[in-house]
């Protein structure tokens, strides 16, 4: 250690979290973000209590491995469903990001929204910024307590109904709701069969979550945890529309009279109020460019947007602009034209042709799954003398809502028949394993594997139908 | 038990994990602070691409904790589960146990339903369409890979639809099948009938079921089934459901009934094994088999395999 700089000093590997007291702001960018968590939230709420064709309108029944949404029960078979849902999201996180940078993170995502209830339950209790920093550094006394114990009551009063509403999307909301009335008073009337433990420790466990994320954790989550936080930057390329400080506007900021000429005292146009520090939810200084710490909310835009206008100069100081457009002085027509750059082109037509597949194939969708396995232990049997047969068991899936009778039909080899049962009847979203006998007369194919066909069709609904190939042995 | 052939090596593995989780908890505290330069912009000192650096920004204060709780977490793994050396932890766990578990917490949750029918007679409950969709299940997962899914088996393996029954078709005579299992043993009789002799006896069974036969050969096969095959399969060749002695009389018989099948099994001796089920199981689960099994052959209101061709 004799080479060390001198300088040197001994401080912690790890920091302490420096609380954030960010000041409300209010503005265009504000209103879309209470907008998009307006919009968020109420689906999100609200979904669990509609109903459709007599039951939960949208449920993931994970037992019964059954998923409705609205009018279409999707079985795990479905699981390319969810595959494609993810692509879509990925490839239009690539598409938003290439254009705008953190879009998903300053408008739509929760941990943005919920950080954001809750810190206008925050707000509304304990006052804006000042105030709360003043209230924490007061010693604890009757006032304190009452405030933080309301703003923590309501936090978590917020967080149990959202892990109540979560665990609603997966067990019936209205039984959850039955169950847990119960639960806090006894003997209280409610329908429903009693549900496990789990439910109840799945209800504390994400509100927990809610409230630990969205009341303490807040930005250490992006900072810290969410990997889309690190790799959204690898997206960025100088035409992306980012929240940027102009600086040779800016500077040299510092703070002047109110009528004062710039231009004479020989300072650019950021008065140094220290607004946008002051209502980042982040903590970071926006002046300093581009970080990783920035989920690109633009509370900084409109806070600066607000100072702007009273010194009397133009908006945006802090605005949506690329780095190219900051270098050569693009006009924003110019930047608009660069936004249809051939990654973004590239993106959206890939994105495009995603969505229309997905949603032709839900819509050509043929509700009806058939599985056909043969009997493994025997290869044939040879029945009277006369025939040769062999055994398969289909199992056929009926994944619509509506009975159906389907009639099970065999083609592919000379003189095959089917031998007893033909046809079945099935309940509504109900699977039914159904042995089926092919035979065909001895000695009329060789020995050796015949490829044949099942045909499955609903008698009500010649569309629905389903082909499945297997073979067909003779010894 | 012990996967050691000597205490020494329980006594090396918990030492080393020991340590090593001491270790971890030395390097945590040791580490926990850093000496810096003066510099402004602490970067880790890697450039990549000739000008691409990292900046060394530190870590958040919880995070340590996370660190120290999972070294909390593997303490107590290790007082609780087997997890140092020989040592079975306090709470006794072993993967054996556990499947044990669970296999009687799924048997308490099925026991009300079997438990419904337990004490229902066999014929009643082969009218009851629940009981055969629960039976057909258990057919499938059980019994069907010998015996078909169709249930008409195959080879060497009973059908069972057709009504004709090697030890009974009862009820209970199936239940008792499915029960305690069935062996059967055709001794073999090649060498005392020698290869003509076997073809004999061969042509006389086929002249008992009514397949064409060679009367000559028939006719010598008789006298000596009379003196051999008699004890078992009765003077008729009618077999003995008692003793599971197959009735030769029928056109399909368990091996075959055709002349290179029967001489098989004449020369060679047969040797069935039904297992039993009642371990596997268990009473409950054995009851509506039998139930389902009996309304493939007998029944009222079940589908009944139809024969024929469609």
């Amino acid at each position: 250690m004799s080479n060390e700089h001198p300088a040197a000093i001994e401080q912690p590997l790890y920091e302490i979290r420096q609380e954030i007291y960010s000041r409300a702001v209010s503005g265009w960018f504000a209103r879309w973000r209470w907008a998009l968590v307006i919009v968020t939230q109420a689906v999100y709420y609200g979904l669990p209590w509609l109903t459709w064709n007599g039951r939960q309108a949208v449920l993931f029944d994970l037992v019964a491995r059954k998923f409705y949404i609205f009018g279409i029960v999707f079985w795990p078979q479905d699981f390319i469903y969810l595959t494609g849902l993810l692509v879509v999201s990925a490839l239009s996180l690539f598409l938003f990001t290439a254009v705008a940078g953190r879009l998903w993170c300053g408008y739509a995502c929760p941990q943005t929204v919920y950080t954001e209830i809750f810190m206008w339950i925050e707000r509304k209790v304990e006052g804006d910024r000042w105030a709360r920093m003043r209230l924490d550094q007061q010693d604890m006394s009757g006032r304190k307590l009452g405030l933080k114990a309301a703003k923590h009551g309501l936090w978590l009063s917020l967080s149990l109904w959202t892990g109540f509403t979560f665990v609603g999307y997966f067990t019936p909301i209205q039984e959850l709701a039955g169950e847990i009335g119960r639960l806090v008073v006894p003997g209280a009337a409610g329908a429903g069969p009693a549900l496990g433990p789990w439910e109840i420790f799945w209800v504390l466990f994400y509100g927990f979550a809610t409230y630990g994320n969205a009341g303490w954790m807040r930005e250490q989550v992006c900072k810290y945890m969410c990997p889309y936080a690190r790799f959204q930057s690898a997206m960025f390329d100088p035409d992306t529309l980012v929240i940027t400080y102009d600086p040779e506007r800016g500077e040299p900021r510092g703070p002047r009279a109110r009528n004062a000429d710039p231009t004479a005292l020989g300072l650019g146009h950021c008065v140094a109020c220290g607004v946008c520090v002051q209502v980042c939810p982040t903590g970071i200084d926006i002046r300093n460019g581009l970080q990783y710490e920035c989920i690109g909310c633009a509370a900084c835009i409109d806070g600066c947007n607000q100072v702007m206008a009273r010194a009397g100069y133009p908006k945006g100081l802090i605005r949506y602009t690329t780095e190219n457009a900051l270098q050569q002085k693009l006009t924003p027509r110019q930047i608009m034209v660069r936004a249809f750059r051939p990654r973004v082109l590239v993106y959206t037509a890939i994105l495009w042709s995603i969505i229309i597949a997905i949603g032709f194939a839900l819509y050509s969708r043929i509700p009806l799954k058939v599985d056909v396995i043969r009997d493994r232990a025997s290869l044939s049997r040879e029945v009277d003398g006369r025939w040769v047969e062999n055994i398969y068991r289909l199992q056929i899936a009926n994944t619509q809502e509506v009975p159906h009778r389907f009639l099970i039909r065999a083609s592919g080899a000379q003189t095959l028949q089917m031998s007893g049962e033909d046809a079945v009847e099935l309940p509504g979203a109900t699977t039914r394993m159904v042995p089926v006998r092919l035979r065909i007369d001895k000695g009329s194919l060789a020995a050796g594997a015949h490829k044949i066909e099942f045909e499955v069709t609903a008698a009500d609904d010649a569309a629905i139908v389903a082909r499945e190939r297997s073979v067909f042995l003779v010894r | 038990m012990s996967d050691f052939t000597s205490g020494f090596w329980g006594v090396y593995i918990s030492v080393i994990t020991i340590v090593s989780i001491i270790a971890c908890a030395v390097l945590l505290q040791l580490t926990s602070t850093r000496k810096v330069s003066g510099s402004e912009v602490e970067t880790t000192g890697h450039s990549w691409d000739e000008d691409l650096v990292e900046y060394n920004n530190p870590l958040p204060r919880w995070w340590i904790w996370l660190f120290y709780i999972t070294i909390f977490f593997s303490l107590g793994y290790l007082v609780l589960y087997p997890g140092l050396g020989t040592f079975k932890g306090t709470y006794q766990w072993t993967s054996v146990k556990q499947y044990e578990d669970e296999v009687a917490q799924s048997e308490a949750q099925s026991a009300p339903l079997y438990e419904k029918y337990a004490n229902t007679d066999l014929k009643q409950l082969a009218a009851d369409p629940e009981v055969l969709a629960i039976g057909q299940k258990l057919f499938l997962n059980n019994c069907a890979q010998c015996h078909s899914s169709d249930a008409r088996g195959g080879k060497g393996y009973p059908n069972l639809t057709d009504g004709d029954w090697i030890y009974g078709g009862s009820p209970e005579a199936i239940k008792e099948s499915i029960t305690n299992g069935r062996k059967g043993i055709m001794p073999p009789w090649g060498a005392l009938l020698g290869e003509d002799g076997v073809k004999d006896m061969a042509h006389y069974v086929m002249s008992l079921s009514g397949r064409t036969f060679d009367s000559l050969r028939a006719a010598r096969g008789k006298d000596k089934f009379m003196s051999t095959c008699v004890a078992c399969h009765g003077a008729d060749g009618k077999g003995n459901p008692a003793i599971g002695s197959a009735n030769l009389t029928k056109v399909n018989l368990l091996y075959g009934a055709d002349e290179p099948a029967l001489m098989e099994t004449i020369s060679k001796g047969r040797m069935s094994n039904m297992p039993a089920q009642k371990e596997l199981l268990g009473e409950a689960r054995v009851h509506i088999l039998a139930a389902y099994v009996w309304s493939l052959s007998n029944s009222p209101g079940a589908p009944t395999a139809k024969p024929g061709v469609k």
